[in-house]
């Protein structure tokens, strides 16, 4: 069970307690629709909900809870922030070029050329 | 209700909130239906994770969370490039 | 100068991380931080990374505004497409002709599309300055034209060329 310190402020609680609940929800949120949408480029959205604002208010609330309880600032937070900003955007973009090209090599019709690729071939890509 | 009950309530609950988000993603990674939709989750699956771990630092008031936190938001990244570079040619390392 | 210090603001930011990483601003800390900032930046020198010229860096500070507002936005629109029951995601891919030719900009530019839910950069198409997108909520094509055309490439053009 969670000990809380005597001295901690009944603001910073609350705050804590709503960013730490808006911060799951979206990322929970997120999931949701990892699972709910029917094809995979739909499917790429939602799951930045988690690792834009889902991933930020965990943080921020860590640090403001942090800050409160050891009475110094605690910002090294803001390292996990950088790194998920710059990395997160990267690796979907790897990941979306090449699902465009195995889905463009399989012969998908409904999705649009990448320009520095040869013609498709018609036979079906396995798994 | 004092603010440090809510407090600890709202912990747990988002605990469990991120523990159905993980439980979501792992569905979804198992149950495909192609390659690039198990790596869509795999990326989901750790960014929850890491959330999760984050609030575990918050429940505990221990620091040490935090670099367990680190460690995954850096090698999360390495392994979902190298597995959509493995996706694109057939190998990860051209 | 140049020659010790490639890239300075690398090494600034080198020296900012080990000491976040640390917690710390003890004078040791800030000589082993700032050898990590100039073996660094030498490390990253070998590679001859173009440097990038900022024309206006406050502009900067109101893109990264732009960014956040568009962020908390987003999250909260497509947070609503998935919870609405029944509710089909048109999406769709997107063309959009840009006149932006800075790597810089452009790497900016994908970053910033990317992390906004419900836009994806896909690819670029340098020679014909074609940008492909994949839009979750894709209702009226030029309402996303104009939002990267006037909201954010003015505003990169006005701060790289």
């Amino acid at each position: 069970m969670m000990s809380i310190p005597g001295d901690l402020p009944a603001w910073v609680a609350i705050l804590v307690s709503v960013l730490v609940l808006f911060g799951s929800g979206l990322t929970l949120i997120g999931t949701l629709g990892l699972l709910r949408l029917d094809n995979f480029y739909a499917r790429v959205h939602p799951p930045t909900l988690g690792s834009t604002l889902g991933v930020g208010c965990v943080l921020l609330a860590s640090m403001a809870y942090f800050t409160a309880v050891e009475s110094r600032p605690v910002v090294h937070e803001v390292l996990i922030a950088i790194f998920v900003t710059i990395t997160t955007p990267v690796g979907l973009m790897l990941l979306v070029s090449a699902a465009l090209r195995r889905d463009w090599t399989a012969g998908d019709p409904s999705v649009p050329l990448p320009p520095d690729l040869p013609k498709p071939k018609a036979k079906p890509e396995k798994q | 209700m004092s603010a440090g009950t809510i407090l600890v309530w709202s912990v747990t609950v988002a605990e469990i909130a991120l523990v159905i988000a993980m439980a979501l993603a792992a569905y979804r990674m198992l149950r495909g239906p192609r390659a690039q939709d198990r790596v869509l989750a795999l990326d989901a699956f750790y960014i929850a994770g890491m959330s999760l771990i984050l609030t575990f630092g918050i429940e505990t008031g221990e620091t040490v969370y935090f670099e367990a936190a680190l460690v995954i938001s850096l090698l999360g990244f390495v392994a979902t490039a190298a597995l959509a570079k493995f996706l694109m040619r057939g190998e990860p390392i051209e | 100068m140049t020659r010790v210090l490639p890239y300075p603001f690398l090494s600034l930011f080198l020296l900012a991380m080990w000491l976040l990483l640390n917690q710390s601003v003890s004078p040791g800390h800030i000589v082993l931080g700032s050898l990590i900032g100039v073996v660094g930046s030498l490390a990253i020198s070998t590679l001859q990374v173009p440097t990038a010229r900022v024309r206006r860096p406050l502009a900067l500070f109101r893109l990264a505004v732009i960014v956040l507002t568009d962020i908390i936005r987003s999250n909260i629109a497509v947070a609503k497409i998935v919870l609405t029951p029944g509710r089909k995601a048109n999406s769709g891919f997107l063309t959009v002709q840009l006149d932006l030719r800075n790597e810089y900009a452009l790497a900016i530019l994908s970053c910033m599309l990317t992390s906004t839910p419900g836009t994806v950069w896909v690819n670029f198409d340098s020679a014909k300055g074609e940008l492909l997108l994949h839009v979750l909520d894709l209702v009226d094509e030029q309402v996303w034209v104009d939002l990267i055309k006037n909201r954010y490439e003015r505003l990169l053009m006005e701060i790289f060329e």
